[in-house]
C-alpha cells in the first residue's frame, strides 16, 4: 500500500482496534491481523496488567498509537506531565507515527474527555497547529490529526470544516487520519455534501483512514461506534481512497463489541474497495513539499 | 461572559472554550435536560444561541445539549464501574446523586478517566450529609475500591530478593514498598463486601470517546452491609492480578513505619506480642510477595 512522509513511509493494511474483550482471544489464538491501533492514554500508566498485555501483543504485532485527550485546539499550553507519558509510550511501542484528534476538550484544567469540535477561525488554526508541531518535536514521530465528529456548529466558525482541516495540516506540516465515518456523521448534522469534504482535504497528506458505525437518531446521528460499517461510509471510504491513494486503513468499534472475528471480518470489508481502487490505478498522490 | 463577534487571538478562543466547559459541567435536570437558567440569570436558550448555530432539525440548546449528555453520561458510567461498593451501600438513587454532586465540584483535572474517583474519598468527607447515615463505611468502600486502581496500574519498582537484603544490620536497613501496594486501616471489613457485590472482570474498561446513553449501572450482587469492626489490608497486585490480604495489626503499623522511611529496628521497636518467628514468616512472605523494593540500605 502506497506510503508517506506521515505515516513513515509504512505500508500497514488493514487493522483494528485493540479493545480490551479481544485481549484473551488474541493473545492466545494470535489470528493474523495487519495491525492494531490501541488507544494510547489506555497505556499510558506505570505498571500493572495494561502494560503487560501491551508488551505481549508488541512481541507479535505492529501497533499505531491513537490519543484521545492531546486536545490539540484547546487555548490551553501542553499538559507536560501528558507529554512525557506520551513519549514514554511511544518508546515502547516504538508507534511509527502517531494520531490524535483535530479538537479539544479542556479548558484551565478542567477536562471534559470528549471531542469537543472547533471554532473553524483562522487564530484557532494557528494555535493548534502550533501545539501539533510542538508535539511532533517533543516525541519525534510524525503526527496525524483526525476529524471529528460533531454535533454543534459556531457562529464564529470563518470556513467550512474541510477548510480549517486543510488549514491546520498545512501550517502545522502533519498528516490526516481521514475518518470518512466522522465526515458522514457530521455531514447528515450539519447538511454538507460529505464528498465535498473528501474533495477538499490535501490527498497528499492522508496517512491514515478510520471507518466505523454510527446510530440514527431522529434529528441528529450519534458516531457510536457500535455497529458495522453502513454503506454510505464504505461508498465515501471507496471515494477517499481513489483520491488519497490506498492507505492504512483501521475499523473502531468501541461499544456493543462483538466476537474478534467479528470486528476483524467487518475490517476486512475494505479490501472489496481498495481492490476497486487499484484497479482504477489512480497513482499515489505526490509527497507534500511544505 | 460575552464572547468577541470574531476570534483573532487564542484569548478568544479561551473564552469561548471557558463558556462552552460551563454549561457541560453544570448539572443536568433530572431528566436529562440543560437547566433553564444560566448562572447570570439567563435563559439557556440565549446562552446556547449566543455561540452554538442551530439547523433546520435543532435548537442552539438541543444541540449544546447533546455533548452535555455525553459529557455526564459518560463520567457517571466511569463512577459506576469503579465504584461498585459505593453503590451498593448507597444504592443506586443516591449513589447518582453523589456522583453528579462530586463531579459538579470536582471535574476532571486529569487527561486519564483512570483518576475520575481520585478526590471521591475527600468529597465524601466534604458533603457527610450526601452518604449519611453511612458516611464512615463509604469512605472506607471509597478507599478500598481507589487502593484497586493503584493496584491495577500503579508503578511496579524491581522487587528486592532475599540475597538483596540478606546480611544487613536491621538498624541501618530501610527498606522501600511498591508504590502499587495500599495499605488500609478500616472501621469495616469492607474487602470481603465489596468482592461480594462485584461482578468478575479480569481487565478494566477502555478509555473512548464514543458517546452512549444515559448510564445504565450493571446489576451488582446483594451483600448485608459489613458490621463495624477494624480491620488492616494491604491491596496489592501479584502477577498483575490484584489482591487483598488482610494484615496483623502489628503487621499493618510495621509496614507503615517501613513505609514512612524507618529503619527495620525501628519500625519493629514498639511491636508488641509478636514472636520473633512470625516476624520472620511476615518478612519473609512479603518479600515473596515483591513488595520490598528500591533504596534498601541508605547507610551505603
Amino acid at each position: 500500500m502506497p506510503a508517506n512522509r506521515f505515516n513513515a513511509f509504512t505500508d500497514y493494511g488493514i487493522g483494528i482496534g485493540l479493545r480490551v474483550p479481544h485481549y484473551r482471544h488474541i493473545l492466545e489464538k494470535k489470528p493474523v491481523v495487519d495491525w492494531f491501533e490501541i488507544i494510547s492514554e489506555n497505556f499510558m500508566v506505570d505498571g500493572g496488567r495494561p502494560l503487560e498485555v501491551l508488551d505481549r501483543i508488541l512481541e507479535q504485532y505492529r501497533v499505531v498509537q491513537h490519543g484521545v485527550s492531546m486536545y490539540f485546539g484547546s487555548a490551553d499550553p501542553l499538559d507536560r506531565t501528558h507529554l512525557k507519558k506520551l513519549k514514554t509510550l511511544v518508546k515502547r511501542t516504538k508507534t511509527p507515527w502517531l494520531s490524535d484528534h483535530l479538537c479539544w476538550g479542556s479548558v484551565d484544567g478542567t477536562y471534559t474527555h470528549d471531542l469537543l469540535p472547533m471554532p473553524y477561525t483562522f487564530a484557532a488554526a494557528k494555535r493548534t497547529a502550533e501545539k501539533i508541531r510542538q508535539v511532533r518535536d517533543y516525541v519525534e514521530v510524525p503526527i496525524c490529526v483526525e476529524n471529528v465528529s460533531s454535533y454543534a456548529e459556531f457562529h464564529v466558525s470563518e470556513m467550512t470544516e474541510w477548510e480549517f482541516l486543510s488549514e491546520v495540516v498545512e501550517l502545522a506540516d502533519c498528516g490526516i487520519l481521514l475518518d470518512v465515518n466522522n465526515i458522514y456523521v457530521s455531514s447528515k448534522n450539519h447538511g454538507f455534501n460529505p464528498y465535498d469534504y473528501v474533495n477538499g482535504v490535501p490527498h497528499d497528506r492522508v496517512a491514515q483512514i478510520h471507518v466505523a458505525g454510527h446510530t440514527k437518531f431522529e434529528k441528529y446521528i450519534l458516531d457510536t461506534h457500535d455497529h458495522p460499517v453502513l454503506d454510505p461510509v464504505w461508498k465515501l471510504y471507496a471515494h477517499a481512497i481513489r483520491l488519497s491513494g490506498v492507505t492504512a486503513t483501521l475499523l473502531e468499534w468501541d461499544d456493543k463489541i462483538p466476537s474478534f472475528q467479528e470486528v476483524h471480518d467487518e475490517a476486512l470489508k475494505a479490501n472489496q474497495f481498495i481492490d476497486g481502487a487499484r484497479a482504477a490505478k489512480k497513482p499515489a498522490p505526490a509527497v507534500a513539499s511544505r | 461572559m460575552k464572547l468577541p463577534a470574531r476570534q483573532r487571538t487564542t484569548r478568544d478562543l479561551k473564552s469561548l472554550q471557558r463558556l462552552m466547559t460551563a454549561t457541560l459541567v453544570r448539572p443536568l435536570t433530572r431528566t436529562n435536560r440543560l437547566q433553564s437558567r444560566w448562572a447570570d440569570g439567563r435563559t439557556m436558550n440565549a446562552v446556547a444561541a449566543s455561540f452554538i448555530k442551530p439547523n433546520d432539525r435543532l435548537t442552539s440548546l438541543e444541540r449544546l445539549q447533546i455533548y452535555a449528555r455525553c459529557y455526564w453520561f459518560r463520567l457517571l458510567d466511569i463512577l459506576y464501574d469503579e465504584c461498585p461498593g459505593l453503590r451498593a451501600v448507597l444504592g443506586e438513587k443516591k449513589f447518582t446523586r453523589l456522583a453528579e454532586a462530586y463531579l459538579a465540584k470536582y471535574p476532571s483535572r486529569s487527561f486519564t478517566l483512570r483518576n475520575l474517583c481520585r478526590r471521591l474519598e475527600k468529597f465524601i468527607r466534604e458533603e457527610p450529609r450526601l452518604t449519611a447515615p453511612h458516611t464512615a463505611l463509604a469512605r472506607d468502600v471509597v478507599r478500598f475500591e481507589w487502593a484497586q486502581t493503584v493496584a491495577f496500574d500503579g508503578e511496579s519498582r524491581p522487587a528486592l530478593t532475599p540475597d538483596d537484603i540478606a546480611d544487613r544490620p536491621p538498624a541501618r536497613l530501610r527498606l522501600g514498598l511498591q508504590p502499587y501496594l495500599s495499605l488500609l486501616a478500616l472501621d469495616y471489613a469492607v474487602d470481603a463486601f465489596v468482592v461480594a457485590v462485584k461482578k468478575g472482570g479480569e481487565f478494566r474498561a477502555d478509555a473512548s470517546n464514543t458517546p452512549g446513553a444515559a448510564p445504565q449501572a450493571a446489576k451488582l450482587r446483594r451483600a448485608p452491609l459489613p458490621k463495624r469492626g477494624r480491620v488492616y489490608v494491604a491491596v496489592h497486585r501479584h502477577d498483575n492480578m490484584i489482591y487483598y490480604k488482610r494484615l496483623e495489626p502489628a503487621a499493618y503499623r510495621i509496614l507503615g513505619a517501613l513505609r514512612a522511611g524507618r529503619t527495620i529496628t525501628q519500625a519493629v521497636a514498639h511491636v508488641r506480642g509478636v514472636t520473633p518467628e512470625n516476624l520472620q514468616a511476615w518478612f519473609k512472605n512479603w518479600v515473596e510477595l515483591g513488595w520490598f523494593c528500591g533504596q534498601a540500605d541508605q547507610s551505603r
